[in-house]
């Protein structure tokens, strides 16, 4: 919980991750440059004294994570996405036993998210069953870049993710948080692009979309998908830092989200490790989008920020919300809610 | 020897005339060109991106764009263009030297030669353009209803506009002075009731490349910390001669 000016925050972190990046977990040199990759993010756009050594980011241990969420990062809630990434590190980057297995030791602080992919086929698909019973899953995280053998990655739209996406719907796992890459079969093809996510949201009504990241770096598709399917939801990982580094680019994206999607829809995440969760609370609070665009993207009111902060995604998850903590209730509309008129000079 | 510095300033033109398909930007002012030079009767050219997992696609498409602007140049026995510190280094740059197409040098994990991709990102591109040179319109006081009357003549002259015209006409598209402002990517004029929606997607297209941009020339300077200087790279020429002209 965050209090500021008066205000409280209840405080949902969608996206958070219990990895083991180190050089004894590397299975191969994609592996050192995954995680390189990762660090290089944490060290472009996290604020001076933020910044922790490699080895430290490579492997953290459950005493750092918890202090950094719970007692110093205002987070209520985690929500462990795993990244498996089998082909490049021995024991998985970041399964969801590992996750699971802390978690158990923290009641009531995380929800566990399982993962699956297409390409395991049957036995995939019973292995999910299993999986959704040992967790209790209410969502999975779907990464389409991941490497399997010769195969660089795979579609939503692809036949068996279909059967995944039905098992999922019967086993009650609703929030399907997609997470795109760089690679996909086929190469030549935009890897990033989220068209399939368009298809699938229409093929089930039934379950929620996250997209992680609101698509980037494709942020205009998945504005122009998210306008048109209501359980098209997007996720502010890797978009929050930019608080930091770009408040104005920040400002831009969050104005374009709230035009084409709406306060509903958009959820805050950490990406721990890659950020802390409390410099971007504390930093999202203080926040205004500057006033010369304000005519154009409007004002954020502590009703808003309330609800990306933890409401939007306590309500996908079922998370309980103190009293005194919930906003307004009625939804505001979709689509046009804020800033829908074109700037047109006096 | 002599003709070393001249030789490398026309390769920098070449590669300037490189572009990342997806930021619209010059390689050479994005800081990927890392080391150059130009020597025994050839020209060697090293090229660094922003992250080890780049999407392959587009990163071939700057290097196959790189080695065919210095092929073009028609002055050098040979040329080499290498992609380094890249997960697909190596098959990038044994298919891009063997002239292999992209299909050539992922055998197996492509359909097909990136000419679909490219035009995407043209088209995507044109778009910001567009929304740029309307920018520049409305901000001067002309109404959002009236930007379905005009045309490319009626954008004064400007960088907003040269851009505009550049990519129209990379597109195929109508860029003469009469040629409707404001066009779908078929080249039919956009009637002004879709206009505003149009124009607002133009926008998120715009913040889109314009962010991605920024966050990647952020990231290649945290993973390069010398290449805090845009451009400065130059040529290395023969005997030692510096040719920086960027």
């Amino acid at each position: 919980m965050y209090t500021k000016d008066g205000q409280q925050y209840f405080v949902v972190d969608s996206h958070v991750h219990f990895w083991d990046g180190s050089p004894a977990n590397q299975a191969n040199r994609y592996g050192k440059g995954f995680i390189e990759c990762f660090y290089d993010y944490h060290r472009n756009l996290s604020p001076e004294g933020w910044v922790w050594p490699l080895e430290k980011f490579e492997k953290y241990s459950e005493q750092t994570l918890m202090q950094d969420l719970f007692a110093d990062g205002y987070v209520d809630k985690a929500i462990f996405q795993p990244t498996y990434l089998t082909d490049f590190y021995v024991n998985g980057f970041n399964t969801t036993e590992q996750d699971g297995a802390l978690a158990e030791r923290h009641p009531d602080r995380f929800i566990v998210n399982g993962a699956w992919d297409p390409r395991d086929g049957e036995t995939g698909l019973r292995e999910l069953e299993l999986l959704a019973e040992r967790w209790k899953l209410r969502g999975v995280k779907l990464y389409t870049a991941e490497w399997k053998g010769s195969s660089k990655g795979w579609k939503l739209t692809d036949p068996w993710s279909y059967r995944y996406l039905e098992k999922c719907e019967e086993l009650g796992i609703t929030n399907i948080h997609v997470h795109k890459g760089p690679t996909i079969y086929p190469l030549n093809r935009d890897s990033f692009d989220v068209a399939d996510v368009d298809d699938v949201a229409t093929a089930f009504p039934g379950l929620n979309f996250i997209i992680e990241h609101v698509g980037l770096p494709r942020l205009e598709d998945f504005c122009w998908i998210a306008t048109q399917e209501p359980n098209v939801y997007g996720g502010l990982a890797v978009v929050m830092p930019f608080i930091h580094s770009r408040p104005r680019y920040f400002a831009q994206v969050l104005g374009e989200l709230l035009y084409w999607l709406d306060e509903n829809r958009i959820t805050f995440a950490s990406d721990y490790a890659i950020w802390h969760p409390k410099w971007l609370v504390e930093k999202f609070v203080d926040f205004q989008i500057p006033e010369d665009m304000q005519a154009e993207y409007g004002r954020l009111t502590p009703d808003i920020k309330r609800k990306i902060l933890g409401l939007n995604a306590a309500k996908l998850y079922d998370i309980e919300v103190p009293a005194e903590v919930r906003a307004a209730e009625e939804p505001a509309e979709s689509g046009e809610a804020v800033g829908s008129a074109p700037v047109v000079p006096a | 020897m002599t003709a070393a510095p001249a030789l490398a300033e026309q390769a920098w033109q070449a590669l300037s005339g490189v572009r990342d398909p997806e930021l619209d930007e010059p390689i050479t002012e994005l800081g990927f060109v890392v080391a150059a030079a130009v020597r025994d009767g050839g020209v060697s050219v090293r090229l660094r991106l922003p992250t080890y997992f780049c999407a392959p696609n587009f990163a071939y498409l700057m290097v196959a764009d790189a080695y065919d602007a210095l092929v073009a140049l028609g002055e050098f026995d040979w040329v080499e263009v290498r992609l380094t510190d890249h997960f697909a280094a190596e098959e990038i740059n044994a298919g891009v030297a063997a002239e292999a197409g992209f299909a050539g040098a992922f055998a197996g994990q492509a359909a097909g030669e990136l000419d679909e991709l490219r035009d995407t990102f043209r088209r995507k591109a044109h778009l910001a353009c567009l929304e740029r040179a309307c920018r520049t319109l409305l901000d001067s006081g002309w109404q959002i209803d009236a930007l379905a009357g005009t045309t490319l003549g009626d954008l004064p002259a400007s960088a907003e506009r040269e851009s505009l015209v550049r990519r129209r006409a990379e597109l195929g598209l109508p860029s003469g002075p009469d040629a409707p402002l404001f066009v779908e990517d078929d080249g039919e004029p956009v009637p002004a009731g879709a206009l505003p929606k149009r124009l607002r997607f133009a926008k998120a297209v715009r913040v889109s490349i314009e962010g991605n941009s920024a966050f990647c020339r952020g990231l290649l300077r945290t993973r390069y910390p010398e290449a805090g200087v845009e451009g400065a790279v130059g040529f290395a020429g023969a005997e030692g001669v510096e040719g920086k002209v960027s």
